[in-house]
């Protein structure tokens, strides 16, 4: 058996073999395609976006009811065109969550983490080649998303129902939303890498986005309420990918700033505990 | 490139706890370069923690593990310095065998014609681009070889490599480890089976508890393995027993009253003993204490701990 020999003169250089940052994000790249149901995640995510938005925006223009067609509008004509073709944030963001977390609990439900440490045994390039890598993919995937969910569901309200992209503060709200998803991934990957677990960083991510809003308006006294919930990665999100504020929520500068800042703060939180545990 | 006088991996006194439970105990050893170093030990005798502990997966809670001078953490390129098997299987399991090993080998600039020649190299050439799932355990074994080849280090750790092969695969990983140390390569291989290392390792490092017990040239240990004994069956085996017994000889009772085991005796001169007495043999045995035997007799304290220790180690690689 011969092992390399032409490789070896190249090999054998130690400095050709460098670990680099690229090289740690490549390698990751290589490891967000090359598994198919990640691939239909992410796409699941982009098309259910679309559906959504089509279908929330024909229930509102009247086009479907439970009656059939109501020449009237439907039952929430009035609420604002923008939010009713992003109907479909609230789902794909539990998909791009689920697609973080998986992105790096899996390695640690099959051991694939020790050699990817092994590989790179300062740890924390990986942390972030991964975050920069789904940070990449869904940043294109989900604004071309919402994008065209807003359009397909602009059509679809139609004249006198709709609005534009070039209306104050749609814009912002469309990129703001694709930008929302994208941050989303990057939190599943923090989330995943802080519990190791797959199940258990799931359950979060969803009572993250879903249960604890909720909640919290029904068990906090009222003052706590509205001091604490618009500080949540969720409600901090709606704050900028609404087009027009609430009373309840932040502004769509501070809203994005809380947002960012929860993605910091658990991926700083994940970079200590990664480097500080054992693999 | 690394130092062919001194020692290429030194562990120096290193401990490590998890939780209650102490894994490695004060250890010290060095991995010699250029030969195979056999690593023995009862299950959960620390042998995956400390080859963990080598490739920087798991800290030390005190001492530290040099390669070549340095920590594994501080080589430019570690997997081109150290090629480790800890376990197979462990692949995402919808990812073809080539890009896992794509994947594995871009951290360090590895091109995909190098890694096509380690999957040529452990015979899977032809199931590169199947999903690891598919894959039966001497295959997954085959793509954690090819995977510690990628980079083409200088050291090789095996953790277990036979563990759960069928015949075929286990005469497969002999032969790659001869063809390793061949090359001049440093390979240091663990077993809890001193046959699987007998024909391939030179020097060998045993451990029991966490602890050193002994680090030997294999052919010290087969050279204590010398002593030998008598196995014995006559009619008359309690007269003969009378007739030999004597300054170094002993003599133990066998399995029936027919039956006697002498050691510090030649088997021929318990036959000529026999002879002159006219004591009628039915069978006469030189009996050699096998590799297996030396080994057991060395670790014998060791493995004779609760189980309950070995289950939290297997809970632990499973977690």
């Amino acid at each position: 058996m011969s092992m390399v020999d032409e490789t070896r003169g190249l090999a054998r250089d130690g400095a050709e073999l460098a670990v680099t940052q690229r090289r740690v994000v490549r390698s990751e790249w290589i490891k967000l395609r090359s598994v198919r149901s990640w691939t239909v995640m992410a796409l699941a995510a982009a098309v259910l976006m679309i559906a959504f938005g089509a279908l929330a925006a024909s229930v509102a223009s009247g086009a479907v009811t439970q009656t059939g067609p109501r020449p009237g509008g439907g039952p929430f004509a009035s609420t604002d065109p923008t939010a009713i073709s992003l109907a479909g944030v609230t789902l794909a963001q539990l998909i791009v969550g689920v697609l973080g977390v998986l992105f790096i609990s899996n390695e640690y439900a099959n051991g694939m983490i020790r050699s990817t440490f092994a590989a790179v045994p300062r740890r924390l390039p990986v942390l972030w080649a991964k975050a920069l890598v789904l940070f990449g993919v869904l940043a294109g995937l989900m604004v071309v998303a919402t994008l065209a969910s807003f359009l397909v569901g602009q059509a679809i309200l139609g004249d006198g129902k709709n609005t534009t992209l070039a209306a104050d503060g749609v814009l912002r709200a469309v990129l703001g939303a694709g930008l929302y998803l994208t941050g989303i991934g990057v939190l599943g990957i923090a989330v995943g890498a802080l519990m190791r677990n797959t199940a258990g960083a799931i359950s979060i991510v969803v009572a993250t986005l879903l249960i604890i809003p909720g909640l919290a308006r029904l068990i906090l006294p009222e003052d706590w309420n509205t001091t604490l919930t618009p500080y949540l990665p969720s409600n901090a999100g709606s704050a900028f990918t609404s087009v027009s504020g609430s009373d309840t929520l932040l502004s769509a500068g501070a809203g994005a700033a809380v947002f960012v800042g929860w993605l910091v703060v658990l991926l700083a939180a994940a970079a200590v505990l990664i480097r500080r545990r054992d693999a | 490139m690394p130092d062919q006088g001194g020692p290429l991996i030194v562990i120096d006194h290193i401990s490590k706890r998890y939780g209650q439970q102490v894994a490695v105990d004060d250890l010290a050893f060095e991995v010699k370069p250029g030969v195979v170093t056999g690593f023995l030990g009862p299950n959960g005798a620390g042998k995956s923690t400390t080859m963990r502990m080598i490739i920087g997966l798991d800290r030390p809670d005190s001492g530290q593990i040099t390669i070549d001078g340095r920590r594994y953490a501080e080589h430019r390129a570690p997997i081109h310095e150290v090629g480790a098997l800890l376990e197979a299987k462990a692949v995402h399991p919808a990812r073809s065998a080539r890009n896992h090993l794509l994947a594995d080998g871009a951290t360090t600039g590895v091109t995909p014609a190098r890694v096509d020649e380690v999957l040529d190299l452990v015979g899977l050439s032809g199931a590169a681009g199947r999903r690891a799932a598919d894959f039966s355990l001497g295959m997954s074994q085959r793509l954690g070889i090819a995977g510690a080849l990628l980079a083409d280090p200088q050291i090789l750790l095996f953790d277990e490599p036979v563990n759960g092969l069928d015949p075929e695969g286990i005469l497969w990983i002999r032969g790659l480890l001869a063809d390793l140390a061949a090359q001049g390569r440093t390979v240091f291989v663990s077993s809890h089976l001193i046959t699987e290392l007998g024909a391939v390792a030179e020097h060998l490092v045993i451990i029991g508890r966490g602890r050193l017990i002994a680090e030997i040239p294999m052919s010290e240990l087969g050279a204590g393995a010398e002593q030998r004994g008598v196995h014995v069956r006559s009619p008359q085996a309690g007269r003969l027993a009378e007739l030999v017994r004597g300054e170094g000889v002993a003599v133990r009772a066998g399995a029936d009253r027919e039956v006697i085991e002498i050691s510090g005796l030649d088997s021929r001169i318990v036959g000529e003993r026999a002879a002159a007495a006219g004591i009628v043999l039915y069978e006469l045995t030189p009996r050699t204490v096998s590799l297996e035997q030396a080994f057991m007799d060395l670790t014998r304290d060791s493995v004779d701990y609760p189980a309950h220790l070995d289950a939290s180690a297997t809970d632990r690689s499973a977690a």
